[in-house]
């Protein structure tokens, strides 16, 4: 091999390093170890398979969501909970009308969503006044807003046995199995098995669809006008565009995609889960989108996916590996809790650095 | 993401006015939680005696935590949320006492001595990250709380044993790696609380007419040490440190023009937070006696920020008594409020989950206000 085309590599291999970046070749390969070392322990490959692309599919649209608040300049959106918590009272109240299939994730959908465009709003505005310190805020209403739902699952009117405490008779249960209403009607739609791997056709569709939907609005006036508030309000202003109108509208998006993500994901878990359950669900979704490379500054669903694909598959596999190496000890739940917040300083650390 | 303002918003003018508007301007947020708190107690008709031990009790407990949190204000960090860090070291070191058996105040004094070098420089470490992440200090350390949450499980659950050998029937799981979910803490429970009771015993028996006020009992010597922490901190804010934090909270500029090392200032600012909050967590478990391993230190952070808001500071400015009738009137709450569910709905866990709503949802409502007012401030 001649010297120039030596250089030529190296330059090759630096500059895909540098794409790639320090986080995610760290990742990339924990996971591919994680991926050997199940081989060497001569585990059923196909069952990590199966389950890591249900994960993936159950999780991408939360992920998804982190997105618009990205683009338009809000940061990360730990307020996810707001949107989480429209799509539970969606699940439920659909739940309660007793509908079954997908006419009870059609009636949840249709009653979380303007539930969250709603909720989304008046969580825009709160924002728009809290300008600099929105991902504290956001936090901290969503932590607010999660546990105050707590006493409306509590005291809600809903009086349908199968939801309610057996004993008692009074509030809604922690968890309500979705089994005779509308659980698994995404996994199992057009399900088919390949290598003795289930693919969930229908919620990698369902995925797949608001991907490309985001991706397309993204390419649009809008969504275009949205990127530029985001990277530079002043210019933005000055071009005629309507600062607070696309912040509002980003995190709207963001709140209403939250909603539908928690929609898909109680459906392929099979459980609605209730009281304190929604209240880390940001982190995750942070984490995702920040390991597929998105920065506070840029964002794109390139990231989103990556990031999904990489930190669920991660964290299905990790415990039943360790779990056959370490024999018994549980680690993984140590490492999402090092990697995701790990990630997530190491963001809010380098945003400056432009 | 703009970066944080250097425009110091205008506090209100704190001179000696003691008009009753001045007043309802500087403590409007306490008033409001005040009268709650006289609601609560009415609605749950609860017995005098029974309140005042139990929120003198968790004033002992709560307040030296709650008072740690006012250097890191004062130097422009915001609230600290990565006392967490520090509250992991406190348990650090008395995972090590009770490990080689020391009881007694003499075990409570050898913890406060190991926690100070683990906390110094777990606080150095929070204080350098925080400083690559200026104008978004709040949230960082409160990740970094999470964050270090994972380490010390990882430490206490999977390498204690394995890396790092310790063989402790007592303390260590049947598996030999890992310590216990709790942990009891039989010698060195009320340690400090009762360290004066050779002086006196802390039993307080009054009556006003016919009303018969005590028994109470009160923690002196803890109540003692966090009057000494109060001098030590009001101490601090006087000397010459103190004024470069105070100039380096103000406006981080110009006291790096004023030739002040604004980085330094600030890790030093969390450095002592962090030790101090190592010192209150020892205090909060030596007076409940046992240890949950993997979770007493996650909600001190949250609960710590909580008290100090309903105290009426703000993000940018804390005082002791913010931290005193912070932390009186949050336990107040605190002991009414499942009582008062359990008058006002017939179930008692409306109360518990109201208490959690309510610390989350005065962070919430502190931390926007301020915001608010901040840009409300700076659009002048």
């Amino acid at each position: 091999m001649s010297d120039e085309s030596k250089a030529d590599v190296r330059q090759y291999v630096r500059n895909a390093y540098e794409q790639l970046g320090l986080p995610r070749l760290i990742i990339i390969i924990f996971l591919l170890s994680l991926f050997a070392l199940a081989v060497i322990m001569r585990m059923d490959l196909a069952i990590l398979v199966k389950d890591s692309i249900t994960r993936i599919g159950m999780n991408g649209i939360l992920v998804l969501a982190m997105l618009p608040t990205l683009a338009c300049g809000v940061g990360l959106n730990f307020g996810l909970p707001v949107g989480v918590i429209a799509g539970l009272v969606g699940a439920v109240t659909s739940m309660n009308w007793g509908l079954k299939g997908f006419a009870g994730f059609a009636a949840a959908m249709a009653i979380a969503i303007p539930l969250a465009v709603i909720a989304g709003y008046l969580y825009a505005m709160l924002l728009e006044r809290v300008q600099g310190q929105e991902m504290m805020v956001g936090t901290y209403v969503g932590f607010s807003l999660v546990s105050g739902m707590c006493m409306f699952w509590l005291l809600a009117p809903y009086r349908n046995p199968a939801m309610i405490f057996a004993l008692g008779g009074k509030g809604l249960r922690t968890t309500i199995t979705l089994d005779r209403t509308f659980g698994k009607v995404l996994n199992d739609f057009l399900g088919f098995s390949i290598l003795d791997v289930y693919i969930p056709t229908g919620l990698l569709l369902f995925m797949g669809v608001f991907y490309v939907a985001i991706a397309l609005f993204f390419k649009s006036k809008a969504g275009l006008a949205m990127r530029t508030v985001g990277s530079n309000p002043m210019y933005a202003r000055s071009s005629g565009i309507n600062v607070q109108g696309m912040r509002t509208l980003g995190v709207i998006l963001s709140t209403v995609l939250a909603a539908i993500g928690i929609l898909v994901y109680s459906q392929s878990y099979g459980f609605v889960q209730l009281y304190t359950a929604p209240l880390t669900a940001a982190f995750p979704a942070v984490a995702s989108v920040l390991i597929g490379g998105a920065s506070l500054r840029k964002a794109t669903i390139g990231h989103a996916l990556l990031g999904t694909v990489l930190f669920h598959t991660l964290l299905t596999i990790a415990l039943p590996v360790t779990q056959t190496v370490l024999q018994g000890a549980d680690i993984s739940e140590i490492a999402r809790m090092i990697m995701s917040n790990g990630m997530i300083i190491y963001a809010l650390t380098r945003a400056e650095r432009r | 993401m703009s970066e944080q303002s250097t425009a110091q918003v205008e506090t209100p003018a704190r001179g000696l006015g003691v008009g009753i508007s001045s007043i309802l301007r500087n403590w409007s947020v306490p008033i409001f939680f005040l009268v709650i708190s006289i609601a609560g107690i009415a609605a749950a008709r609860l017995d005098i005696n029974y309140l005042i031990n139990e929120v003198v009790g968790r004033f002992g407990r709560n307040a030296f935590l709650v008072i740690s949190l006012i250097i890191p204000v004062m130097a422009g960090l915001g609230l600290n949320f990565g006392i967490v860090i520090g509250a992991m070291a406190g348990q650090t070191a008395l995972v090590i006492v009770t490990h080689y058996r020391i009881d007694g105040l003499a075990g409570f004094m050898l913890a406060a001595v190991i926690s100070v070098p683990i906390a110094m420089m777990l606080g150095w470490l929070v204080g350098r990250t925080l400083n690559q992440a200026k104008g978004r200090e709040m949230v960082t350390s409160m990740i970094m709380g999470f964050f270090a949450n994972g380490i010390y499980q990882l430490v206490f659950l999977v390498l204690l044993g394995t890396l790092i050998p310790m063989k402790d029937p007592v303390l260590i799981l049947g598996s030999g790696i890992g310590l216990r979910n709790t942990i009891d803490l039989i010698g060195l429970s009320y340690s400090l609380d009762r360290a004066m009771d050779w002086l006196w015993n802390g039993f307080v028996f009054t009556s006003i007419g016919a009303t018969r006020l005590g028994p109470w009992r009160f923690p002196i010597c803890t109540l003692l040490v966090i009057g000494i922490l109060c001098v030590v901190t009001t101490f601090i804010t006087r000397t010459k440190l103190g004024q470069e934090m105070r100039a380096v909270g103000q406006d981080m500029h110009i006291a790096q023009v004023a030739g002040i090392n604004v980085d330094r200032t600030r890790i030093i600012a969390t450095m002592m937070s962090t030790v101090l909050a190592a010192w209150g967590q020892l205090i909060f478990l030596q007076n409940i006696g046992t240890f949950n391993t993997y979770s007493s230190h996650e909600q001190v952070g949250m609960f710590s920020v909580a008290a100090i808001l309903v105290g009426g500071a703000t993000t940018r400015r804390a005082t002791i008594w913010n931290a005193i009738v912070g932390t009186l009137l949050f336990h107040t709450l605190f002991v009414v409020s499942p009582l008062a569910g359990q008058r006002l709905f017939g179930v008692s866990q409306v109360g518990e989950y109201f208490r959690s709503f309510l610390a989350y949802g005065v962070i919430a409502v502190a931390l926007a206000l301020h915001a608010w007012q901040g840009r409300a401030g700076k659009s002048k």
